[in-house]
């Protein structure tokens, strides 16, 4: 039986959020979302996650930081990137130091689209993450090779309808 | 020594410790105007975290979590064995060194600073263990728990004749269970100033018997106080269910402290509280 699911700890990381989409992360953990419900954690803790949420576009400066917070986390584990800004760089894209989405240094597994993402995009996100984890878990156990499956979230979400995956070979 | 109640105490202490932790958070939540977490929480955490991959840091740190753990089970089996109060206060004490040392063999500064704040705890806790057996001696004639909770049975219940041993014993409750305003060292909620002080750099497994040392030693927390109210069953689960919600109140309604307030306040508690109820009794007792 796979607890993985059931317990989700995660690290939230700004890396140069305008700082909308963190409140959005923040507000997921107050009375009104409450995903504690899920028994998720928000551990400041790299070591004790499993998710690692992240918001904001990668710049030249925090590259580093990122790969660290990644490296010292342990399997199975699974990346979120929050906002369109860490998708894809958003409004920051063109800077002269930003160097785009959060895939550019770290692999994303889930993508969670909006400006700011609101926070049942977030919760739908992690939720969406889980069955990667999960996935994942097997596949440790198992020992195969683990498999990257992008699923993305739109700002309407919320709905399951409307979050609209799709498979990608990286 | 009593073997039935060792084996019970060491199958059962992990289901009542995650039990009462589970319900801990769902009130805790409930406080805060949330829904909480599922009752059987921290049964998935633990379980998770046996699922993850192992990041041994060192060598030492996985034997020195290890030696906190079985160290922790032989007190409760001193305990609940009706064995010398004494032998478990050293028994707790020798636990919590190997869990300073498990956070002092990592290079992080913050599980440095936390093991050097575990080991303020353990001096803010000490004389109050210490105090407590003396306390019984004194009372029953004995330091064993069998001895003691015989004693208890017949007269009246010892809460009557130790309040102040009994209301220091509470006041390191708080320390004891890692909950504010005295988590100085790593706090059982998310995180806190030092990311996770004393457990930063345990992950995976070694966590996972870190966690299940912690439920143990709640179970044997309990027992301690329990004896209080030997003799008077009842009494005794309602005056723990009470002190429990207390607990669950004070970590909710306040802010964590400096260690210089949580060693004064506690050993000022204990001197004045404590060791005073002791001097009287051994006055006229
Ligand atoms: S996506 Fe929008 S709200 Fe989020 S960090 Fe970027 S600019 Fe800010």
């Amino acid at each position: 039986m796979s607890y993985i699911t059931k317990s989700p700890w995660i690290i939230h990381y700004d890396a140069s959020s305008c700082n909308g989409c963190d409140i959005e992360v923040l507000a997921s953990l107050t009375p009104l979302y409450d995903v504690e419900r899920f028994g998720i954690i928000n551990t400041g803790n790299p070591k004790h996650a499993d998710i690692f949420l992240i918001t904001g576009s990668v710049n030249e400066q925090n590259k580093e930081i990122v790969q660290n917070i990644y490296a010292q986390m342990p399997e199975p584990k699974v990346v979120v990137a929050i906002g369109i800004c860490a998708s894809s760089g958003g409004v920051f894209r063109e800077c002269y130091n930003v160097m785009g989405g959060v895939d550019k240094v770290i692999p994303v597994d889930v993508y969670v689209l909006g400006c700011a993402a609101r926070p049942e995009s977030i919760i739908d996100g992690v939720v969406k993450g889980l069955a990667v984890l999960e996935e994942r878990q097997t596949a440790l156990k198992e020992g195969r090779s683990i498999e990257r499956k992008v699923v993305e979230v739109n700002r309407s979400a919320g709905k399951a309808e409307s979050a609209n995956e799709s498979e990608v070979s990286l | 020594m009593n073997l039935i109640w060792i084996i019970l105490f060491l199958v059962l202490a992990p289901f009542v410790g995650g039990l009462i932790s589970g319900i801990d958070r769902i009130v805790t939540a409930r406080m805060q105007g949330r829904v909480g977490p599922p009752i059987l929480q921290p049964f998935y955490d633990i379980g998770k975290l046996f699922q993850k991959e192992k990041l041994r840091i060192n060598g030492m740190q996985n034997f020195c979590i290890l030696s906190y753990l079985v160290l922790i089970i032989v007190a409760g089996a001193i305990f609940f064995g009706g064995g010398d109060l004494l032998l478990v206060g050293f028994s707790l004490m020798l636990a919590h060194v190997f869990l300073v040392l498990a956070g002092e063999t990592a290079n992080s500064p913050y599980s440095h600073i936390g093991a050097q704040r575990e080991l303020l705890q353990v001096m803010a806790v000490e004389p109050m263990l210490i105090l407590y057996a003396v306390a019984f001696y004194i009372v029953a004639g004995s330091f064993t728990v069998a001895t003691i909770i015989e004693h208890g049975a017949l007269g009246i219940s010892y809460i009557w004749l130790l309040p102040g041993v009994f209301f220091g014993l509470i006041y390191i409750f708080t320390i004891k269970l890692r909950k504010s305003p005295f988590d100085l060292s790593t706090s059982h909620h998310g995180h806190q100033e030092l990311v996770k002080g004393l457990t930063t750099e345990i992950s995976g497994p070694t966590f996972g018997l870190y966690e299940i040392a912690h439920l143990y030693e709640v179970v044997i927390l309990l027992g301690m106080i329990g004896i209080f109210f030997a003799g008077a069953p009842l009494l005794c689960i309602c005056a723990l269910v009470l002190l429990y919600l207390l607990e669950v109140f004070v970590d909710c309604s306040t802010a964590r402290v400096k260690w210089q307030l949580m060693v004064k306040s506690s050993w000022l508690v204990i001197g004045l509280v404590a060791f005073v109820n002791i001097l009287a009794l051994s006055l006229f007792w």
